[in-house]
């Protein structure tokens, strides 16, 4: 199922045989079955899939923010399940970018002070952490823009800042949880082409979910899933 | 990584202003009825100490009879001026007398009258009760020992019978007799049981024996005991001397009692203290009530900032930070809670000190109480929800709408 590309790029994260499953007994929900996926540095992943078939909890755990029930997950070559939720956080800290579909941005917070939040938890000074937002700020198209609060900003506008606000750390991994669910198709181009400079100038790795075949086509390999199994693993022909 | 998470929290706090002002309110009620009940309860007690000193520390009064109960009268004799001197001379303790008595007597200055109690006294009388003669002065040993007539008034005698003129050397009439005003005494208000103290008419007891009772007898002898002996020493030694010299057998009870003022002293300031401490318990329970109404607010707001949280915890906050980052709001609040309610506490002080006529003291020992346990409400009603915020799982967090 990988791709001779693939094999060559170092592994960043790997999914070995992971499976999750919510609720207990007869409740119990088998989320993933047994998945592997094994993510290399630079790549830019769409996952796709209809709802309910396991790309949210896979997600998830790509992004540490939950654990495997059975299986491991490995983000450069440490096993993320065997990790204590601090050691998770930190992880998330310093390695992750998260965009979602709601944007989640803090409300009656400038643009500015949104794209430093990670940077306060990272405990950088005042001063970098200004030029540092403000430059990325700039990068998605938003100077100017830094002392308008998210209710000043339309949804696209919004959608930048967030992104801005994931890569200002320059994370090994950005994961974008459907990202252009919110938007016109107009706004989902301009993000998409947005995700794919990141992604083609800084090496930036994007995992990305979304169900539209459109915004699937910017990725370099789009990864279906189909009841808690990759179903198809396949370059994009059109990037390649 | 604390000042990152101290402004972090002033930020929050100014995002909702409303919400905060609201939430510490019940802060800055509790805090100043704490502070207004104790400051007042105080004022009231050091009233009370001030005025009882005012009578003379360490003083003992000698009445004549006994307690009574109802429909008993005393028929026990007067003391004389020999009882005063053996006193004097008998115990040591006993570093001045004062034998004195008084009677109800209508005072005529051209047309005013006014109806005051003229005490006969020497000057020990003056030194025994902290009198201070602020124009004029005492009795001179000739006037004492010739019995003239000369007066010493209190200032609720001055302002009635003489209004704005000056009493110095004017002549009041006393009953049946006139005298002459040598001196005008220092005033010094209401008594702690709510008497006048300042109206009286002094005259040289031998005056008073002569022109007014008609009789060589004492009534009341007031003594100071020497500072640094015990009262209670000279009060059974006083006792003892008074039984021999009136000839009481041991089976006999006294006819004569002895009252320590200090007692008395005791007595009444305990009663302040304990209003004041019930006052500021009362109070106190306020501020429990303003510390469950900040755990309130702060429990709306850890449910109404979830995704707030969520992002948070996504972006990589530790549990402790979401904790501490919770806990730091809370204990910001209810210190500026705390502040506010000092402020409020002193300017409500201040003006009901002066509207109940009694001294403000500035005690600063309860306001650091009230602010540090302020800040303690805020550490403990922010506990919980702090930890139910960081303890939230940040999938879930995030979907919350």
């Amino acid at each position: 199922m990988t791709s001779q590309l693939q094999t060559e790029g170092h592994p960043l994260v790997e999914l070995q045989g992971v499976s999750k499953v919510y609720g207990r007994g007869t409740a119990a929900m088998k989320a993933l079955r047994g998945v592997n996926l094994r993510i290399d540095e630079g790549e830019f992943v769409a996952v796709m899939g209809p709802s309910g078939s396991g790309k949210s909890t896979c997600m998830n755990i790509l992004g540490c923010l939950d654990t495997p029930t059975e299986g491991k997950y490995l983000f450069k070559d440490v096993e993320v399940g065997a990790l204590t939720r601090d050691q998770r956080a930190l992880l998330r800290r310093h390695h992750l970018g998260f965009v979602f579909q709601g944007f989640n941005l803090l409300n009656r917070t400038s643009a500015l002070e949104n794209v430093e939040l990670p940077l306060i938890y990272r405990g950088v000074k005042v001063e970098e952490r200004h030029s540092r937002a403000s430059k990325a700020l700039a990068l998605v198209g938003l100077a100017g823009w830094e002392y308008h609060t998210p209710g000043e900003l339309s949804g696209g506008q919004q959608q930048r800042v967030a992104i801005a606000r994931a890569i200002v750390t320059e994370p090994a991994i950005l994961l974008a949880d459907e990202p252009t669910g919110n938007l016109d198709t107009a706004r989902s181009i301009e993000i998409m082409e947005l995700l794919t400079s990141f992604n083609q100038e800084q090496g930036i790795t994007i995992i990305m979910v979304t169900h539209e075949q459109q915004m699937a086509h910017f990725a370099s390999r789009v990864v279906q899933f189909q009841d808690g199994l990759v179903l198809a693993d396949k370059a994009n022909g059109e990037t390649l | 990584m604390l000042l990152n998470t101290f402004f972090l929290a002033l930020r929050e706090i100014r995002r909702n202003v409303l919400r905060s002002f609201l939430t510490i309110l019940g802060i800055v009620i509790g805090v100043s009825a704490v502070i207004v009940m104790v400051t007042i309860g105080g004022g009231a007690t050091a009233q009370v100490t001030d005025q009882i000193a005012s009578l003379g520390s360490n003083l003992l009064m000698i009445r004549v009879g006994q307690h009574m109960g109802p429909g008993q009268s005393s028929t026990a004799p007067s003391f004389d001026l020999d009882d005063a001197h053996a006193l004097y001379r008998e115990i040591p303790a006993i570093t001045a007398v004062a034998p004195s008595s008084s009677q109800k007597v209508t005072a005529v200055y051209g047309n005013a009258n006014w109806s005051t109690t003229t005490t006969g006294v020497d000057n020990g009388f003056f030194s025994v009760r902290n009198w201070t003669v602020q124009s004029g002065r005492q009795f001179l040993d000739s006037e004492l020992r010739s019995g003239k007539a000369v007066c010493v008034v209190g200032a609720t005698v001055v302002k009635e019978l003489f209004g704005q003129q000056d009493p110095m050397d004017a002549k009041i009439r006393l009953g049946n007799f006139s005298c002459q005003v040598i001196g005008v005494l220092e005033a010094k208000g209401q008594s702690t049981f709510g008497s006048d103290q300042d109206d009286l008419v002094l005259v040289p007891l031998r005056t008073f024996q002569r022109r007014i009772s008609g009789n060589q007898d004492i009534s009341l002898i007031q003594v100071s005991v020497a500072e640094g002996r015990s009262t209670d020493k000279a009060k059974s030694d006083i006792e003892f001397l008074l039984r021999e010299r009136r000839h009481i057998s041991g089976s006999e009870n006294d006819n004569f009692q002895v009252r320590d003022m200090k007692e008395i002293t005791k007595m009444l300031t305990g009663t302040t203290q304990i209003l004041t401490t019930l006052l500021g318990a009362v109070a106190a329970v306020s501020l429990l009530v303003g510390g469950i109404g900040i755990m309130n607010i702060m429990l709306v707001s850890v449910t109404e900032r979830t995704r707030e949280i969520g992002i948070r915890l996504a972006i990589g906050a530790l549990e402790r930070e979401v904790l501490l980052q919770f806990l730091v709001e809370a204990v910001v609040l209810s210190s500026f809670g705390g502040l506010i309610g000092i402020l409020f506490a002193l300017a409500a002080s201040i003006g009901l000190a002066s509207l109940l006529k009694i001294p403000f003291i500035f005690n600063p020992g309860i306001m650091v109480i009230a602010f540090l346990f302020s800040a303690a409400v805020g550490v403990i009603f922010g506990f919980f929800p702090a930890r139910k915020a960081a303890r939230l799982n940040p999938i879930d967090a995030l979907r919350h709408e």
